[in-house]
């Protein structure tokens, strides 16, 4: 398993008053699995992707990545399982505005201990994966939202990492590019990368493997995404819809363009 | 760690140059301290190479044994007759004594001079030896220096001054005439430049003089003697004073409690002296600065705090990505420091531009010139700022939580 998760916990303390974010969590991801983290707002998705990312530390129990307790870690070797095994993929990018995208990719190899044969190069092949070998000099100012992902994308798989995670990387997208983005991590987990990914649509969850719906930091469910009843009922929603329009459409006997529909779902 | 030196200087300059205006305002300290400090070395440094020139002019390493009637030495019943010095004390000296590369006696007597019609009544002539022209720094400027054949032969030539040329209406090429010197033909072989005694040094009285090899003048007069040496460096003035005091004790057979009757005196006693005055004015000068210096570290510690704060999102990703809490430490710690370098390199070249000013004022001040070390000081200075204020943000930086940094603003 990449990712074992024992009993995890996470409180906050605001004050007086404990926000379980986390309560008493089991999880076990393995290798090239591709997982959509679901859930309403509030229900603890980021809380638990800080933690695997080992940006944050539980309250109680065990995180085992790759077969390594992490709790005993310090900070200096959290960073470094960071930038070995962790992708991580935020939602408002995090790009350094004045670096170009080249520089941006090679930023995590900066602080990598393995030699590399060649930083430039190593960033330019992570360009060329997502489809950017011609915004190598661009900064990010001079790139579209879907292009920023692309680049940020590229930033989280340069050094091979064990696990990709995104935190609702199509956030702040629109539905076109939401595609593009969700194609990309597709294609990269069709290239044998584990990806883990935090959504709130039922399309791009479409894509993925397995759903983990969480509520008040508890899973409540945990299946394959063609058995996910809420899934396949969100599918037959969107289905419905598109056809009750395609035949208002040809009820009509107009020409109007297909709605956007779920139709390409399992 | 050092492998993020190179990046991190580039990063810690691309962020200068962003912030330029304010990277100048806040290293205002620093330029000013290190301007003021760099030109007041430079002015010190000059009036030392000025003064110490003067002293050169005056002879480098110069030791003067003279006959001394101390008090000491009247209570204990020595007349001057019995104090006079002998040739063997002047020869024994250079034997005995290795720390000195050369001496002549100087022997000197007040005497008529005339050329043809023209002469003057009383004029020093001094009987030396070809030394002479070395330890004094005193070459000819016409004809030539004496040579030890002169001495041996006791000849009867001479070197006169310029002076002597106007005062005894010497033609225009004097080298070759004669002049009659205490009843004697003396045949002029060369002239020396008369000596500008330094103000330093009390004198600017040119006189006519006249030099006769030391041999000759003995054998007219055998004047009163005094010994003018040169140590071989100027590192063992201490030794040579010790030599020296033992040979004259030894040689004038003077007992333990006997007091001297001679006196040893260096050149470099005085230069010792202004060196320590030039020292005491350059130590209040870094006191000075490193005031200036303290204040601007505080601009320095202010800035690099803003700049934290500015760039905590930065310092989130950065460490979501893998870096350590010490490898940012390091890059905010560079940061300070190449900003305090920035400024210690502006200072040193407004210190240039002061130095200009300075030294064309004049008065010792034209050979003011920043030293290397004083470069190096002020660099040394900025780096040690850099890291004493700058050490308090890079821990901050370094101690953010990396998702509390993303999450800001
Ligand atoms: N730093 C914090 N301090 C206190 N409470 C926090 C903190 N971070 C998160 N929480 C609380 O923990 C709970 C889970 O938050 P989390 O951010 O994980 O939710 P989420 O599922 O990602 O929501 P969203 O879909 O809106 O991003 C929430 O109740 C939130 O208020
Ligand atoms: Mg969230």
């Amino acid at each position: 398993m990449v990712i074992e998760l024992e009993k995890l916990t996470k409180v906050y303390k605001v004050g007086v008053e404990e926000i379980h974010a986390l309560r008493s969590m089991d999880l076990a991801i393995g290798e090239n699995e591709f997982v959509a983290v679901m859930g309403a707002s509030g229900s603890g998705k980021s809380t638990l992707m800080n933690i695997i990312g080992c940006l944050d530390r539980p309250t109680g129990g065990r995180y085992n990545l790759t077969g390594k307790r992490t709790d005993r870690m310090g900070a200096a070797e959290l960073a470094r399982v960071r930038n070995e095994h962790i992708g991580f993929v935020f939602q408002s990018f995090e790009l350094l505005p004045r670096t170009t995208a080249l520089g941006n990719v090679a930023m995590p190899l900066v602080y990598s201990r393995k030699r590399w044969g060649g930083r430039r190069r190593r960033a330019k092949q992570a360009l060329v994966r997502v489809g950017l070998e011609d915004r190598i000099r661009h900064r990010p100012n001079q790139l579209s939202g879907g292009e920023k992902q692309r680049v940020a994308i590229a930033r989280a798989i340069v050094n091979q990492p064990s696990i990709l995670l995104a935190d609702e990387p199509t956030g702040n997208l629109d539905s076109a590019t939401t595609v593009e983005i969700t194609k990309l991590f597709t294609q990269l987990h069709a290239d044998g990368q584990t990806v883990i990914i935090v959504t709130h649509e039922e399309d791009v969850a479409a894509h993925t493997q397995r759903i983990i719906r969480l509520r008040d930091g508890m899973i409540i469910s945990d299946c394959p995404t063609s058995e996910d009843p809420m899934h396949i009922a969100a599918v037959e929603r969107a289905y419905e819809s598109a056809r009750a329009a395609r035949e208002a459409v040809s009820n009509n006997g107009g020409n109007g363009a297909a709605a956007n529909g779920g139709d390409e779902s399992c | 760690m050092l492998r993020f030196l190179p990046q991190s200087i580039m990063l810690a300059l691309s962020q200068i140059w962003v912030n330029k205006g304010r990277a100048i305002l806040t290293s205002l300290g620093i330029i000013i301290g290190v301007a003021s400090v760099t030109a007041v070395i430079a002015g010190m440094t000059g009036l030392k190479t000025h003064v110490l020139d003067q002293f050169a002019d005056f002879g480098a390493n110069k030791v003067y044994v003279f006959p001394r009637n101390s008090r000491e030495a009247r209570e204990a019943g020595y007349s001057y007759h019995d104090i006079r010095m002998n040739m063997d004390e002047v020869d024994g000296m250079l034997d005995k004594c290795p720390s000195l590369a050369r001496l002549t006696p100087m022997g000197e007597f007040y005497t008529p001079v005339s050329y043809g019609e023209r002469s003057q009544s009383n004029v020093m002539v001094t009987g030396m030896r070809p030394d002479w022209h070395r330890i004094e720094g005193r070459s000819v400027i016409e004809g030539r220096e004496f040579l030890p054949i002169d001495e041996q032969a006791k000849r009867q030539v001479c070197i006169v001054n310029d002076k002597a040329i106007d005062e005894l209406r010497l033609p225009r090429t004097v080298v070759g005439e004669y002049l009659l010197v205490g009843g004697r033909r003396f045949q002029i072989v060369g002239v020396v430049e008369t000596k500008e005694v330094g103000a330093l040094f009390g004198g600017d009285r040119a006189e006519t003089e006249i030099f006769i090899p030391h041999s000759t003048a003995w054998k007219m007069r055998e004047p009163g003697l005094y010994v003018i040496a040169q140590t071989s460096s100027p590192d063992v003035t201490e030794e040579a004073r010790a030599e020296i005091e033992f040979f004259m004790r030894q040689a004038r057979g003077l007992h333990a409690d006997d007091p001297d009757t001679f006196g040893v005196e260096f050149i470099e006693q005085y230069v010792e002296q202004f060196k320590q005055m030039a020292k005491v004015m350059t130590g209040v000068a870094m006191g000075i600065v490193g005031v200036s210096l303290l204040v601007g570290g505080i601009g320095i510690m202010n800035i690099m705090l803003v700049s934290v704060s500015e760039r905590t999102r930065e310092i989130g990703l950065r460490k979501a990505v893998g870096a350590r809490p010490g490898v940012v430490l390091f890059q905010f710690l560079i940061e300070a420091i190449t900003l305090c370098c920035v400024g210690g390199a502006v200072g040193v070249l407004l210190g240039q531009g002061l130095t200009l000013l300075i030294s064309r004022g004049g008065g010792g001040l034209q050979d003011a010139y920043i030293p290397p070390w004083a470069i190096v000081m002020a660099f040394g200075f900025s780096a040690f700022v850099g890291v004493a204020f700058g050490m308090f943000p890079a821990i901050k930086a370094a101690r953010l939580d990396p998702i509390e940094a993303l999450r800001h603003e």
